[in-house]
């Protein structure tokens, strides 16, 4: 086998991965039966589209201020209407998205790895590492997430990005330590584990080959439905005035902003916050399906 | 926020035959409960203190008022009242005494101990805690029932969609939405302002009596206030009890159907008991167990949830309070309600923790 033919390499490859081939298959097969969560993939979709295109699909400059255009209603100049400095609200809302989804996705990024690290040295080695670890998840659990995010960006004094993201990622990381905890504990004991460990395999070669990867799908359904809850929180933190800076297009601090306006111009506010309303509805159909379908017992029932 | 899907795993996990319950017994367990509480309360004390005291650059500016105008003089009258001097544990021991004898230190902006001030806004978070928790109880249970009964039914799928909306909502946003709505439209609701007319207090004056305000009104027999406390309830507790009614109508559908696949329902069915029974006095009493766990996790939602909705119904309670400190550099405040509400909802978890060892019998009995 020093010299791979060329020759009928896709059918090669389709033969060695067979199996993922038709696991990919049915999970294609299921999603097409789930209709809701179809929407929620396509409502997903259309909002990250929707942001990256952010620069060439808005109209106007995000943050110029035109006091000659205060308070417009919705037109096919301002499609969202514009706010009380005269921006325009569908540019910024297109913006905001960016902001939000990127901090949805670090959020997620930071918590998923060290809540993965976490959990599985707890899991793997079991005994007073796991206990220890554990009892500091629960501290964390302990206290009410938003709460925790709130005292933090307080105490860091500034409103950034980075201040944002560290605040939710605080709370957030012990739920992952906890069920990659409980997954590793179930597959330490698996025979094949057993197999490598007896041939040779070292804990970080079992780590790395066997018991990450079958962490990854419960990761992911969790991810999905964690998603949504971190950017509410992300907005809400922005709606009370901590997170994202004052002026940044965000789409709770653009309804913080439009709330004195909103009796006569309802607009400013109503265009963010059903952003925010489609992207988590979408993410929670998304995970909702997604569990249905990476899940082999949720499998069997449906 | 945690979400139903968690709190639902983390019931059926309860549940099992591995429940710790089932292996130390009852008082054993609630005994080590009890003293990992009193362990979770040290480390939870503990990550406030490193927030408030370790993290930011200068502790003494930010608890002598951060932004406004502070003198050197002031800041050194801060860092001797706080022990900013000492090293790290013994400033943690100074600060886990005075919590312990009930000090959270004094406002700067108001120059009032926090304390006092977090016990005359609690009651009234309270009562609108406990109104939407009904609320969110009550609906939440009828449409978990109507969604398992008709399961996949249209009227099921709309259920669950319609639960997946209510998460999905900012509270926030919807809150303001239905006071442009309710109030700003139709005009059917008294402005956001509070939880009073404060004309009409004015020419009806309460007495305070238990410092609750629907309370002291029902004593005293204030009707007109009575109905403009009720009125102003409504929005606000709505708005709180949406996250909590989808994540009740949830857990009572799931827990309802898997009752309903029992052995014992089927051969009850077999038998030809009508279905009214098999729902209701079979299905619906043994689903009760996780349900009722449920609503004990909803109160920790509602700490969340009071946050946003008090501060855009101007609720005289702990949230509003809270934001209020946030948007005036009141640190010393903020930290005292952190304080209080991460202390609230680590008891509530253990007590919800306890209370399905009670309620299961076949936990309990053991």
């Amino acid at each position: 086998m020093e010299n791979p033919r060329p020759v009928g390499w896709i059918e090669r490859w389709r033969s060695e991965n067979e199996s993922r081939l038709r696991e990919i298959g049915l999970a294609m097969y299921l999603l097409r039966k789930n209709p809701l969560s179809l929407v929620g993939l396509v409502m997903v979709l259309g909002i990250i589209v929707m942001s990256i295109l952010a620069p060439v699909l808005a109209t106007h400059d995000p943050m110029s201020v035109n006091l000659s255009e205060q308070f417009q209603p919705p037109s096919w100049k301002h499609y969202f209407g514009t706010d009380d400095l005269g921006m325009d609200i569908y540019s910024r809302v297109l913006y905001a998205g960016v902001y939000d989804l990127s901090v949805g996705l670090i959020v997620l990024v930071v918590s998923t790895s060290v809540g993965t690290i976490i959990g599985v040295v707890a899991g793997y080695f079991g005994g007073k590492t796991d206990e220890v670890l554990m009892r500091i998840s629960d501290v964390f659990l302990a206290c009410p997430g938003l709460v925790l995010a709130m005292a933090f960006s307080a105490a860091m004094e500034s409103r950034s990005l980075e201040v944002l993201v560290f605040a939710i990622a605080i709370r957030n990381w012990p739920s992952y330590a906890r069920l990659v905890r409980g997954q590793t504990l179930t597959i330490r004991e698996q025979q094949y584990v057993e197999a490598a460990r007896a041939s040779g395999a070292s804990s970080w070669q079992i780590l790395a080959r066997h018991i990450i990867p079958n962490c990854i799908s419960p990761i992911i359904i969790n991810a999905t439905l964690d998603t949504g809850r971190i950017i509410l929180t992300a907005a809400t933190l922005s709606f009370i005035g901590l997170g994202a800076p004052p002026g940044t297009p965000e789409w709770g601090r653009m309804v913080a902003d439009g709330r004195v306006y909103m009796q006569y111009d309802p607009w400013i506010i109503l265009c963010p916050g059903l952003m925010i309303v489609i992207t988590v509805l979408g993410l929670n159909l998304l995970g909702d399906g997604l569990r249905d379908i990476l899940d082999p017992r949720a499998r069997i029932q449906a | 926020m945690q979400h139903s899907r968690e709190i639902q795993k983390a019931i059926w996990a309860r549940s099992s035959i591995l429940h710790p319950i089932l292996i130390l017994g009852f008082t054993t367990y609630v005994i080590r409960r009890l003293i990992l509480l009193v362990f979770v309360v040290l480390g939870v004390t503990f990550l406030v203190f490193t927030i408030a005291v370790l993290i930011p650059k200068d502790p003494a500016f930010l608890w002598a008022g951060g932004l406004q105008h502070v003198s050197e003089q002031q800041l050194e009258i801060v860092r001797r009242a706080y022990h900013l001097r000492d090293p790290w544990y013994i400033q943690y021991l100074w600060y886990l005494s005075k919590i312990l004898r009930g000090d959270f230190g004094i406002s700067p902006v108001r120059n009032v101990p926090i304390a006092g001030e977090l016990a005359a806004y609690l009651p009234q978070s309270i009562e609108l805690g406990c109104f939407s928790l009904m609320l969110s109880t009550i609906i939440g249970i009828m449409i978990g029932i109507i969604s398992a009964v008709r399961k996949n039914t249209l009227v099921d799928h709309m259920v669950r969609l319609d639960a997946l909306l209510m998460v999905s909502l900012p509270a926030f946003w919807i809150g303001l939405v239905m006071q442009l709505v309710f109030y700003y439209r139709l005009g059917w609701f008294p402005d956001p302002g509070g939880n009073v007319n404060l004309a009409l207090l004015f020419l009806y004056p309460l007495q305070t009596i238990t410092s609750f305000k629907v309370l002291d009104a029902l004593i005293t027999g204030n009707w007109m206030i009575l109905l403009s406390l009720l009125q102003h309830l409504i929005l606000p507790g709505l708005v709180m009890s949406f996250y909590t009614t989808a994540m009740i109508a949830r857990m009572t559908r799931s827990s309802m159907l898997e009752v309903m696949s029992q052995d014992y329902v089927r051969t009850a069915r077999a038998y030809g008991l009508p279905e009214r029974i098999v729902v209701y006095r079979m299905a619906l009493k043994n689903a009760m167990i996780p349900t009722t766990t449920t609503i004990g996790l909803a109160v920790g939602w509602l700490l969340t949830g009071s946050v946003v909705v008090e501060t855009i119904f101007y609720w005289p309670g702990l949230g509003r309070y809270a934001v209020n400190a946030i948007q005036s550099y009141d640190f010393p405040a903020l930290i005292g309600y952190v304080m209080i509400a991460s202390l609230m909802y680590a008891t509530a978890n253990l007590l919800v923790d306890v209370l399905y060892g009670f309620l299961d019998p076949r936990i309990k009995q053991g």
